[in-house]
């Protein structure tokens, strides 16, 4: 038995529609035959059979349209026993042996003429493309000290991008922080639009009483010179900690799509750099320093910042911020965090206010506190518990 | 005419020759549609089946030193020619075992050792390079006879013309054979040219021209033996209009929506094989066991051509660019 | 060494041809008896007679087929299409045949024909008489595209051209005929397939050919007096194009600028260009700068006709533009 199949009749012919039958099982056909009428783009048009034979059986009804190829009928070539003798099916008629497909013309993808090779004068430059030329000369990267990701080694746009990120976020090796503030500004740059680009900020004030503070600190102060005594930004620093300790969500680092957090609290404190610019170096276990330990660090730190002789440890140890404007600031301040960090806690400056102690209106001083929180990590409901714990904290001043 | 031409060698051996060779150029291009249907043979197929005559008449009066230069529709000419048909088939397939190494396909039938230069797709675009074959000939003092075939609707060409003019306006040895099967794709000859007459077209050129019975195997073999004789000793054009037809459609994919049924029927009782055939046993010149033995070597030859073209070889892709240039010469990919 | 002109050189190139090689002989429309379009073959039917020196009916398509099939039969021969325009009719046969035949024929044919062609505005003879198509036909696999610029490729270009297999064409500019210059007087065959450095420099590379040579070269010298050093390549073949060349130029200059007499869209300047990105790219300081002919038929009166082909003010401007200085 061997099948009829839609014939292929142009280059551009994909399926035909068969319109006509003018055989019927039984009939006897030799080749050359006219056996049906396809409908194609170009008109109708009468195919012939290539074998002789009989006609067993038409597989397609009328007006289907069927891809080339496809069976239309089938047929017993001659010699062929009738059906029903045959002990076994007869045999599928097997098709020519089908050549190997054409070779893949993957085996044609050249690779384009090799560059010349450039001589002495453009070998000494290095291979930087015009985009990245462009970008390290605004932000004045030194292009000799950039690995280059692009074809044949060449610099791209991206590899100066991944220097600028590297000056800008807390370096991982040995590098100084150095004073140029124009780097510096930029550096900040690139840190802070990548903060905003990346982390999910959400924002949370709280306003605390800090009377207690005021009156603990004044009574503590009392007796001390003036370069011994305590700053009620050490009172906040302290409490940030502590709180810290106890909302592991807003301490720790967010790498590789997931939260880490971190075992001990260094707690980054943001000190602005005469000329403009602004670190925020880490007081290492903040939450378990003394109030005083911890002045006397803060004293030290700011003093290194502002001179340029802070560690790297320093600089890329913070597992949260705080920030604070001091007494020229504003009422309150909304932070940007420093990734990969999660969490950055403002405070404002101290105000004094209007406000209900012990059922009647009296005047305390209130400091506004702001939390921008990562809200991959933690949200506002976490965000309130542990602002409010800040809070708490500083009721007690003398528990700190 | 009393000169040997026009006695054609009537021996038996000759006319059973023409014979086969008809039924040949059939069963090849019979082949051909099947493996066409069958996606073996792809792009453009262009069948010659009813105009055998022309090609198994004119042919083998040329001496092998002649050259011809044919059309897309040049299976015929070609196996006649002697281009051997495994190298034809192959060149279907497009494997690299084929005459044009593949490279060429049914209608760039190419063959240097049997002086066949295509094999050409753009009507009437083969006729200025006989002109010129022709003109070097004639500067080396040579005595070639260039056999140009070109079907009826190239006369609408400029390049005809052009072709016809200089031919003989300089003298050249180009037998035009022009084969009118009165349709050019699907326009009809009455529908495209003002004057119909071909060979009158030729003759404005002053051009010996004559026509003759497209049909007739006999007939064309008369005419080729007159017109070569002439072109070799007169070293001037020649053209013969075979007046033919074609029984299939201008190539595979073709409804044949132009022409009338009953006029390919008519035509079809002239059928130059069965007209032949028929002559021959009517005048006892052949017997039944003849065409079946010339039937059976030929359905073998076909056979075998096809299981060549089968076993044939893609050509790597690595070498794509090859055959841009010559290889001597520099890299083909510059 | 002799004072000649441009189609002089010409014409003893197809002199010494044809008295060194029998199967050479120049065809084309009133090559014989009027001497030439351009008179490049005055006295050259005296001189060899009519089977060499063959006059054509205006069949350009006839005629350079014919060409084609005596180059398979055989011949050398120089088909002189009479300018680029009437080339089109030709084309045809340029392109199916000529540069296909051999891989058509897997190898078996070949078409060892020069045909030779005048190209380029300059002569207010208006749109359909003044195209630059050198462009189009350097797209073609299969053939040559020479344009001789010299004395020295005038009369040196054609004898190597017909001892090539494959089919050269070869684009003379209309505005070089009656250029004067000093040729030695034994000049014999160059290569065709090298640009040439013709002016040395180091601040910018100016690739050109054909007519535009000459005023690539004043631009150069103007631009001098401004301090910019630039090195100026005749390209000599168009197809294929020497890469090596352009890119040791362009390595050394770092900017490059292409003069080309065609359209702009859809130039030779366009490959160059692409080629020097793709090749080159990494000793660019600028982008690659392009003269070409204005978006427009040439007009016929003279002013607009200045106005819309390369043109030495036009050419140093890009220069300086490629270098910040405009």
């Amino acid at each position: 038995m061997v099948e009829f199949r839609m014939p292929s009749l142009g280059p551009d012919m994909e399926a035909g529609k068969l319109v006509e039958w003018r055989v019927k099982p039984g009939d006897r056909v030799k080749r050359g035959d006219i056996v049906a009428v396809v409908d194609t783009q170009k008109g109708a048009i009468e195919i012939e059979i290539y074998q002789s034979g009989q006609i067993e059986q038409l597989l397609v009804n009328l007006d289907t349209k069927v891809p080339v190829g496809t069976p239309l009928a089938r047929l017993r070539v001659e010699g062929e026993a009738e059906p029903g003798l045959a002990a076994a099916p007869p045999p599928p008629t097997a098709p020519a042996a089908p050549s190997a497909a054409p070779p893949a013309v993957e085996a044609l993808v050249r690779p384009p003429p090799p560059p010349i090779s450039m001589g002495p004068v453009a070998a000494a430059r290095a291979r930087v493309s015009p985009v990245a030329r462009r970008l390290a000369e605004e932000n004045r990267i030194d292009l000799s000290t950039v690995a280059g990701s692009g074809p044949g080694g060449a610099i791209t746009y991206a590899d100066v991008e991944r220097e600028l990120r590297k000056a800008a976020a807390p370096p991982e090796g040995k590098r100084a922080l150095w004073l140029d503030l124009g780097a510096m500004r930029t550096a900040i740059a690139a840190a802070m639009a990548r903060s905003k680009r990346e982390i999910p900020h959400y924002y949370l004030e709280h306003q605390v009483d800090v009377t207690p503070c005021e009156q603990w600190l004044t009574q503590k102060n009392a007796p001390r010179p003036p370069n011994s005594r305590l700053l009620i930004g050490a009172l906040a620093i302290k409490a940030a900690a502590l709180a810290a300790r106890r909302f592991p969500a807003f301490n720790g680092f967010y790498r590789d799509n997931k939260f880490e957090p971190a075992q001990a609290v260094h707690l980054g404190v943001a000190i602005a750099i005469r000329g403009g610019g602004l670190a925020a170096p880490a007081l290492h276990d903040a939450d378990r320093l003394s109030l005083d330990e911890l002045m006397s660090r803060m004293r030290d730190l700011v003093q290194r910042t502002r001179s340029g002789r802070i560690r790297s440890s320093e600089i890329s140890d913070p597992t949260i911020t705080v920030s604070s404007l001091g007494e020229r600031g504003v009422e309150a301040l909304y932070g940007i965090i420093y990734p990969p960090q999660v969490a950055i806690v403002g405070f404002g400056k101290v105000v004094t206010r209007p406000w209900v102690v012990d059922g009647a209106i009296g005047l305390r001083s209130v400091v506004t506190i702001t939390l921008s929180g990562d809200h991959r990590v933690s949200d506002g409901h976490a965000g309130a518990l542990f602002l409010a714990e800040i809070g708490r904290l500083l009721q007690e001043p003398d528990k700190l | 005419m009393t000169a040997p031409a026009d006695k054609l060698h009537l021996s038996r051996e000759h006319l059973l020759d023409l014979l086969k060779q008809m039924i040949r150029i059939r069963r090849f291009e019979d082949k051909c549609a099947e493996l066409y249907t069958q996606e073996k043979i792809r792009g453009f197929l262009h069948l010659y089946d009813g105009e055998e005559a022309v090609a198994v008449g004119v042919i083998p009066v040329l001496e092998k030193r002649d050259r011809i230069v044919a059309t897309y529709r040049e299976h015929g000419q070609a196996l006649v020619r002697g281009v051997p048909m495994t190298k034809i088939m192959a060149e279907m397939y497009g494997k690299q075992e084929g005459c044009s190494r593949g490279r060429g396909g049914s209608m760039h039938l190419f063959d240097q050792a049997t002086n066949f230069h295509g094999g050409n797709a753009i009507v009437g675009g083969g006729l200025p390079l006989a002109v010129g074959l022709a003109l070097a000939d004639r500067m080396q003092g040579g005595d070639l006879v260039i056999a140009c075939f070109l079907g009826e609707g190239a006369v609408a060409e400029g390049e005809f013309h052009e072709s016809l003019n200089l031919a003989a306006l300089w003298g050249l040895p180009v037998l035009f054979v022009c084969e009118n099967n009165l349709y050019a794709m699907g326009t009809a000859l009455a529908l495209s040219e003002s004057e119909t007459d071909i060979q009158r077209k030729a003759a404005c050129y002053r051009i010996v021209s004559e026509a003759v019975d497209g049909m007739d195997v006999v007939a064309v073999e008369a005419a080729a033996r007159r017109a070569v004789q002439a072109v070799r000793e007169s070293r001037k054009p020649y053209f013969l209009e075979c007046r033919t037809y074609r029984f299939r459609a201008h190539s595979m994919f073709d409804a044949q929506l132009y022409r009338d049924k009953a006029e390919v029927e008519t035509w079809r009782q002239k059928d130059p094989i069965v007209r032949f055939q028929e002559w021959l046993e009517a005048s006892h010149l052949i017997h039944a066991q003849d065409v079946l033995r010339i039937e059976a070597e030929i359905a073998s030859e076909i056979a075998g051509a096809v299981a060549f073209a089968e076993a044939g070889t893609w050509e790597p892709v690595e070498q794509l660019t090859r055959f841009t240039y010559a290889e001597s010469a520099l890299p083909a990919d510059r | 060494m002799i004072e000649t002109t441009y189609r002089e050189a010409v014409r003893e190139a197809i002199r010494d041809a044809i008295k060194r090689d029998t199967r050479v002989f120049l065809m084309g429309e009133d090559v014989g008896r009027y001497g030439g379009c351009y008179a490049v073959s005055k006295g050259l039917l005296t001189e060899f007679g009519p089977e060499r020196i063959r006059d054509t009916p205006l069949s350009e398509s006839g005629f350079t087929g014919a060409g084609i099939g005596a180059a398979m039969g055989g011949m050398r021969p120089i088909v002189e299409l009479m300018t680029v325009n009437f080339s089109l009719l030709a084309l045809d046969q340029i392109l199916n045949n000529a540069a296909t035949i051999r891989h058509m024929s897997g190898g078996q044919f070949g078409v060892p024909l020069v045909i030779r062609m005048a190209t380029g505005a300059g002569r207010q003879l208006a749109a359909q008489h003044s195209h630059s198509l050198e462009g189009w036909y350097a797209h073609i696999p299969g053939i040559k595209v020479l344009a001789p610029a010299t004395l020295e490729d005038a009369r040196g270009m054609l004898w190597t051209a017909l001892q090539d297999p494959d089919p050269v064409l070869i684009f003379e500019n209309v505005m070089l005929y009656n250029m004067m210059g000093k040729l030695a007087a034994d000049a014999g065959p160059v290569d065709i397939d090298k640009a040439a450095v013709r002016r040395p420099g180091r601040d910018i590379s100016l690739i050109t050919y054909g007519g535009s040579l000459w005023k690539t070269l004043e631009a150069a010298t103007a631009l001098a007096a401004d301090k910019i050093e630039a090195e100026v390549i005749d390209l000599r073949s168009l197809r294929p194009l020497d890469d090596a060349t352009i890119m040791a130029s362009v390595a050394k200059t770092r900017r490059a600028v292409i003069v080309d007499e065609g359209w702009r869209s859809s130039s030779l300047a366009a490959e160059i260009a692409t080629r020097i990105v793709e090749q080159a790219f990494w000793a660019l300081d600028a982008p690659i700068g392009r003269v070409c002919t204005e978006e427009v038929p040439i007009p016929y009166p003279a002013h607009l006709e200045y106005a819309a082909i390369p043109q030495v003010p036009k050419i140093a401007a890009a220069a300086k533009t490629a270098l910040g200085r405009a």
